[in-house]
């Protein structure tokens, strides 16, 4: 099941955005293609990002994959329980398994994503 | 399948579909004329293996190798007793025919005693990690410089002038992709003046390179630099020499946060320049940025011991264009015959080496300082290099020793334009008193 109240990036992201903020993780569809997820790369708070910039990494016992911001702002928070347990990521990827938080510098930019549905067929076609 | 790799057949079709009636037609659309060779190669017709292997012999005769002479050559390479053990152990064809161990199932003897290699170097430097080995100390050293470019985001490396120039010429290269500018320190008294590091230091440095013992075989003021470094991001990397630390600290100890160094004196002939052993050993924080392999121990569903390759997932085949580095290999062979070497001097036995070194390295030093064409290059403490300044050509002085079966010190003018008749000893436990006399002897003569 894909959240509904989520908005949705092409690099697998997900956006959970409230008034000036918006919280970050990756999809269920990208936890189980990355298989076993051992170590989480996050960006540091207080950092400026832009929307598609790489904000860290993710390292899988098979691959290590590229972890992009969907929409541009300051870093304000990481969830740093996932960097001692990364398995977090594979269990829960939509709840305690997000990644990090933003300050939005522009909270329209969240509409131009993809709905739950958009992001369903999205990965359909892939 | 046969292994003729590429049939008249193939070529007719391949021909045909490039549209080309010849590959003389084919090369010559592409390759400029002027550099292609346009004869056979200047090759001998076909001999039989007895005459072939007589030819050989006697072009290996014009060699000068150490079972017949004396060398007081080092700069990098170094005549070090290799125990005939060594040999022995790493002609097993087991270890003689050695593969990238990826099938852990078929591979467990290399993995451990490449494991126990990792460990050796680990304890030797104080370092938590140490990888299977890199190419060789010049290489090791750029390695470490892109690690603390990958580690800190910035491009400027400060590299001592006391660092060997081959292995500064090294870096330069390999570092070219980054976008790396490189400064270097300036010498003076044959150490890194701390005074010039300090003015180069600042925030945007990824680096800053020292060798100890330094290029002239001079010890470096590691604290001072070490200090310095720790005032900015900058990583401190040591390249340093593995049979001093039998008797000098240990660089984790004075702050390094990697360190690397050419392994050949352990276990590996000079061989005429390679192949040698580049060691590399970092900080635990470092462990997804380390180039090449890492092998470490687990355990099997049974609860047994096993060795297995790790961290793949950081090496150039998985991150691609986001990898620290693009080497995918070690140097097996060399590692285990490291590990033989150490393993069989024990860290006592490596004490002794070191301490051999430089009590008879100090006692040829004094003796050539009394010859009155030679002068000090420094009055800095030294390990088994050291180096005079000299009023005769250091090429003629060469040319008499070995006349007398004697290779002479390394001439440091032909790297470094500035230091011209300056000359470079180095001194090892094989050396003996008689030997370095005799030395000395042939030198007060000219």
């Amino acid at each position: 099941m894909i959240p509904e109240d989520l908005k949705y990036y092409k690099e697998h992201e997900w956006v959970r955005a409230e008034d000036n903020t918006a919280t970050i993780g990756i999809t269920d569809y990208a936890q189980d293609s990355l298989g076993d997820i051992v170590y989480v790369d996050l960006p540091e708070p207080g950092k400026q990002v832009s929307a598609g910039d790489v904000a860290g990494e993710i390292e899988s016992v098979k691959s290590t994959a590229e972890l992009h911001t969907p929409v541009s702002g300051t870093i304000i928070e990481v969830n740093k329980s996932v960097a001692d347990a990364p398995e977090v990521i594979n269990d829960d990827s939509y709840g305690k398994g997000w990644l990090f938080k933003i300050r939005f510098s522009n909270p329209s930019e969240a509409d131009g994503l993809m709905s739950a549905q958009e992001y369903e067929e999205y990965i359909k076609g892939l | 399948m046969d292994f003729i790799p590429i049939t008249a057949q193939d070529k007719k079709r391949m021909l045909e579909t490039t549209g080309f009636d010849t590959v003389d037609e084919l090369f010559g659309t592409s390759i400029p004329g002027n550099v292609r060779l346009n004869r056979p190669l200047n090759l001998p017709a076909g001999t039989s293996e007895y005459e072939l292997i007589r030819h050989m012999r006697n072009v290996a005769a014009d060699n000068a190798d150490l079972t017949e002479y004396v060398s007081f050559l080092g700069a990098g390479a170094y005549d070090h007793f290799i125990p005939s053990i060594v040999d022995a152990i790493i002609s097993l064809p087991e270890f003689n025919t050695p593969y990238t161990p990826y099938q852990a199932e078929v591979s467990q003897g290399i993995l451990q005693s490449l494991f126990e290699y990792q460990t050796m170097i680990s304890e030797l430097t104080g370092l938590d990690i140490a990888n299977a080995s890199l190419y060789d100390g010049s290489t090791a050293m750029a390695e470490a410089a892109l690690l603390a470019h990958d580690v800190t985001g910035n491009r400027r490396i400060i590299v001592s002038g006391a660092v060997h120039p081959e292995y500064r010429a090294v870096l330069k290269t390999y570092t070219m992709g980054i976008g790396a500018t490189i400064e270097t320190v300036s010498v003076s008294n044959g150490a890194t003046d701390t005074d010039a590091l300090e003015e180069l230091a600042d925030d945007g440095c990824a680096c800053i390179i020292v060798q100890q013992p330094n290029f002239f075989g001079y010890l470096e003021n590691v604290d001072a630099i070490s200090a310095i470094a720790a005032r900015y991001p900058a990583l401190l990397l040591v390249s340093f020499d593995p049979v001093s630390l039998g008797i000098l600290k240990p660089p984790a100890e004075y702050g390094a946060d990697v360190v690397t160094a050419e392994g050949q004196l352990f276990g590996n002939s000079l061989s005429f320049g390679g192949p040698y052993l580049g060691v590399f050993a970092c900080r635990g924080e470092y462990l997804r940025r380390v180039p090449g392999h890492l092998i470490s121990a687990t355990n099997d569903t049974a609860g047994r011991t096993g060795y297995v390759l790790t961290l793949q997932t950081r090496e150039q085949h998985i991150k691609r264009e986001r990898a620290t580095s693009n080497i995918c290999t070690c140097e097996v062979l060399n590692a285990i015959a490291a590990a033989v070497h150490l393993s069989y001097l024990g860290p006592n036995g490596l004490r002794e080496v070191a301490t051999q070194c430089t009590q008879k390295a100090h006692y040829a030093f004094e003796q050539l300082k009394s010859i009155d064409y030679l002068e000090p290059l420094s009055d800095a403490p030294f390990f088994k290099e050291f180096a005079f300044k000299s009023s005769r050509s250091v090429p003629s002085i060469n040319e008499r020793l070995y006349d007398k079966g004697i290779i002479g010190g390394f001439d440091i003018g032909r790297v470094l334009p500035e230091h011209e008749d300056t000359i470079l000893f180095c001194v090892t436990e094989k050396r003996t008193k008689d030997e370095i006399d005799t030395m000395v002897r042939v030198m007060r003569s000219l």
